[in-house]
């Protein structure tokens, strides 16, 4: 009985050998060899390993003289032979072990369900995937032939034991070509006519390059809409095993590094170059409470329109309306207001004559635990703004802007500038309007006791100089 | 102007045809060029030879002959008043760079559209001379996708499916009164007259086919059509609306649903924010229902808020399920097909596979959890051998319980 329920040891010829391993299997079955005392042996396997007990092949035992025929569905052929080619040690094993069952219970396959049915059907799919991301990812690159003939040839890495059973699908494609696709495990050669096998290959096999690549590259890298970057739906379809045979993969990280750069910018620019102005300040009025171009303009708060006399001498730009101003939706109404109007009067500077606006026209702000506390506007954001204040000063017209703060130097300027250094004097600007820069009052109130009145002093002479203008 | 070089204008003529959102090269015959003669093929499923960082399939050369054009449609960005740069390919230099591009194996075949030079007809020439160069003189058997201008010519119109597998006319937006506000340029009845007259040539060519051995192919993979989505006010509930009369009345094979994006140098009509990837991912979901799961028209509709917008949080079948609660739970081991379908969680295979397993026993949970991807989703609606959800189908709680998560996930579409 010990020979009976020892194990028997079969060799498949090849990884991919599923036709050899059929006949095989048939034998055993018909010999009443039961699933586990087979162990099936591949080409390469490192002696001693597993289950150690084969040295040598045993020789193909003899069918049982009453053995029926052995019966396989059409359904487990098809897996069956795809499933085979997957790189998993133990796949005869368990093609054996369904094919076993079978011959009891014939519909087994139906059952998707079975746990084995399962098995194999999951191998085979890795197996269909993987054949169909060679097709897709193999890149031939061109080289002159010793007779002049364009040679197509590719390195490719399969996961599975694809290559021969992917052959048709080049040649169907390709035929008119002469291509060769090199792999680790083997290689393809299609000279035009007949399909060659030959050794495995290495990368350096392979030609390093070629032209056109850089034209596919141009293509990788303009089709992709930076507009939407879905990262993991690319790597899930495009496994980053295959990138490094790819020659547009190496431009994947930058174009994702710049994507969310890129529309930031694309919906600043559409922002301020479409589009006519606004021909009334109420029109303006209702433009700037619709304006979504930036994220202020998407947080909630309402514009803050200009205020004052529709044409005025002066224009006076603050930075932003505050905690204040967005409840009045009127601009200098909170606390720096105030400063600026206790200097305005000192100075002799009639605030009701000038236009009084800001730079930026939404209130940019964190929640705070009391209140709403005033964040400073990105360049970005003056800028974008910048249109409206533009469109504001053309429709004003005043001959002097008295800009409150780097922020609404900036608004005017489309500059950052250096405070200290250009504020006190008018500086022109392209219409002849003056420009005078001075800091703005909210800073005063932030100032000690000590720096406060010396700031003071140069803002009241900055506001004399704006009177006198 | 200073002469462009093949690979500046590559870079322009791509860049302005990438809001297009088909790149399919399924569902055409079968073709080989085994014969020596010509080359490429197409083995009905399409091939995905690359896929782009916005998660999209690379499969065909998708470019413009140009990006000239005297139409202004405001969501356009190659509309005449953009400030884009331009260049124009000739019909031999699309030809060579697909034959180029499709010899290494990058591509699957051509996707050719154009803006508007000169006129309408003269455009469609150009195009239709660029697929007429690559079947004629290269005797190409790759895939061929040619955009058709619907104000074009009607015997041009017909002539492009004589070359393309794919021929598509966009109908740009859901509504009419989008179109007339953001394409002054296009009209409806323009639009619907060209998908008619191709619909009874794809419809000709193949009743020619059944009773001529050598008739030509005509457009052996239809038309398709496209729709940007938060260009104009349309709710989910008219869009669907909107497409499923295009399958119905054009034989539409697919209607592509693009979400508007930001273009640069953007018109001022738009809106500048653009609506959720989220929003054109359930309209997509509610188009899978409609053609595949036996969803009618009026079950997506009541799926859809009063607004007539879908959840963005969970897709189109899960809101239908939660609504009509009374129709669940569904006895996996008795329920016919259809009501299976109507299951959140399982999709068509894995209905397949219940049906043809329960005919060999009872299912239990542990059956349905090896053929479903996800048996916590599954769960509050069925019925199995060893289950029943009691209290569960009933619970208020039960939208919380079986939405996904807002993740990380989200925050990217958001």
């Amino acid at each position: 009985m010990t020979a009976l329920l020892s194990r028997i040891c079969v060799a498949v010829a090849a990884h991919d050998d599923f036709d050899g391993w059929r006949d095989s299997a048939r034998a055993l079955i018909q010999a009443g060899v039961a699933p586990d005392r087979v162990v099936w042996t591949l080409p390469g396997a490192v002696a001693g390993d597993l289950f150690a007990a084969c040295p040598a092949p045993d020789p193909a035992p003899d069918p049982a003289p009453d053995a029926p025929p052995v019966r396989a569905s059409r359904d487990y052929l098809d897996l069956a032979g795809r499933a085979a080619l997957h790189a998993d040690p133990a796949r005869f094993d368990l093609l054996y072990r369904v094919l076993w069952r079978l011959q009891r219970a014939p519909r087994l396959m139906a059952d998707r369900a079975d746990p084995d049915v399962r098995a194999i059907d999951a191998l085979a799919r890795v197996v269909r995937r993987d054949m169909h991301k060679m097709r897709a990812f193999v890149r031939f690159r061109v080289v002159r032939d010793a007779d002049g003939a364009d040679h197509h040839v590719a390195w490719f890495e399969p996961g599975h034991h694809i290559l021969r059973a992917n052959g048709g699908f080049f040649v169907r494609r390709f035929a008119g070509m002469r291509w060769s696709i090199l792999t680790p495990q083997g290689a393809l050669h299609w000279d035009g006519e007949t399909l060659r096998e030959g050794p495995p290959a290495s990368r350096a096999d392979a030609p390093a390059g070629d032209p056109v690549e850089a034209l596919w590259r141009t293509y990788y890298a303009a089709i992709f809409n930076p507009a939407r970057l879905k990262i993991d739906a690319m790597v899930k379809e495009m496994p980053r095993r295959y990138w490094k045979n790819l020659p547009e993969a190496d431009l994947i990280p930058d174009l994702i590094a710049s994507a969310q750069a890129r529309e930031a910018e694309m919906i600043a620019l559409g922002g301020q170059e479409s589009g006519r102005p606004p021909e009334s300040l109420a029109a303006l009025d209702v433009a700037v409470a619709a304006c979504r171009r930036c994220a202020i303009g998407c947080n909630g708060t309402r514009a803050v329109p200009g205020h004052g006399p529709a044409q005025a001498r002066l224009m006076i730009v603050g930075e932003q309306p505050g905690d204040q101003e967005e409840r009045a939706g009127r601009p200098f109404v909170g606390p720096a207001g105030q400063v600026l109007r206790d200097h305005a009067r000192a100075a002799g500077l009639d605030l009701d004559a000038a236009r009084l606006t800001n730079a930026v026209r939404h209130f940019k702000h964190v929640t705070g635990t009391k209140q709403r506390l005033h964040q400073t506007p990105t360049a970005r954001e003056i800028d974008t703004c910048r249109w409206w204040l533009d469109a504001e000063r053309h429709l004003v017209r005043p001959r002097v802007v008295l800009a409150l703060g780097a922020s609404a130097a900036r608004g005017i300027l489309g500059r950052t500038v250096s405070l200290q250094h250009e504020r006190g004097r008018f500086v022109p600007l392209d219409d002849g309007v003056r420009l005078l820069i001075t800091s703005h009052p909210a800073y005063l109130l932030r100032l000690g006791d000590d720096a406060r009145e010396a700031e003071a002093a140069r803002f009241a002479a900055d506001l004399a100089l704006a009177a006198q203008a | 102007m200073t002469q462009l070089s093949t690979l500046e204008k590559l870079g322009i003529l791509a860049d302005a045809a990438k809001y297009d959102a088909s790149c399919a090269s399924s569902g055409t015959t079968r073709r080989d060029s085994k014969s020596g003669k010509g080359i490429g093929s197409t083995e009905g499923m399409g091939i995905c030879h690359a896929y782009a960082p916005d998660g999209r399939c690379i499969s065909l050369l998708k470019i413009l002959l140009t990006n000239h054009c005297i139409f202004d449609c405001h969501y356009c960005i190659n509309r005449k008043s953009s400030n884009v740069r331009r260049a124009r390919f000739s019909p031999q230099e699309v030809a060579d760079l697909t034959l180029a591009f499709y010899r290494r194996n990058y591509i699957e075949g051509l996707f050719l559209s154009s803006g508007i030079i000169k006129s309408s007809s003269h455009t469609m020439e150009q195009l239709i001379e660029s697929a007429r160069i690559l079947r004629e003189e290269h005797d190409f058997r790759g895939y061929i996708h040619l955009k058709t201008i619907p104000e074009a010519d009607p015997d041009l119109v017909r002539r492009a499916g004589l070359f393309a597998d794919r021929v598509s006319i966009n109908v740009e937006l859901p509504t009419t009164a989008g179109l007339t506000r953001l394409a002054p340029d296009k009209s409806v009845p323009r639009i619907e007259g060209a998908m008619d007259l191709m619909a009874g040539a794809i419809v000709e060519g193949r009743d020619a086919r059944r009773r001529f051995r050598h008739a030509p192919r005509y457009a052996p993979a239809g038309q398709s059509t496209q729709m940007i989505i938060g260009a104009d006010a349309a709710s989910d509930a008219e869009i669907i609306t909107r497409s499923s009369g295009l399958y119905g009345q054009f034989g539409m094979r697919r209607v592509y649903y693009s979400a508007f994006s930001p273009i640069p140098d953007a018109s001022a009509v738009l809106p500048l924010k653009r609506p959720p990837l989220m929003r054109e991912h359930r309209l997509y979901q509610s188009d899978w229902l409609l053609r595949f799961y036996g969803y009618s028209l009026d079950d997506l509709r009541a799926a859809a808020d009063p607004a007539g917008m879908l959840p963005l949080d969970i897709d189109p079948k899960l809101a239908f399920a939660l609504k009509f609660r009374d129709r669940f739970p569904v006895d996996v081991n008795r329920a016919p097909r259809e009501a299976l379908l109507r299951v959140p969680g399982l999709g068509v295979r894995a209905v397949n596979g219940i049906l043809s397993a329960r005919r060999q026993r009872r299912l239990d949970l542990a059956d349905l959890a090896r053929l479903t991807v996800s048996l916590t989703k599954v769960r509050p609606f069925i019925i199995a051998a060893d289950w029943r959800p009691v209290v569960l189908a009933d619970r208020a709680d039960l939208r919380a319980m079986v939405a996904p998560v807002r993740g990380e996930q989200l925050e990217l579409f958001a």
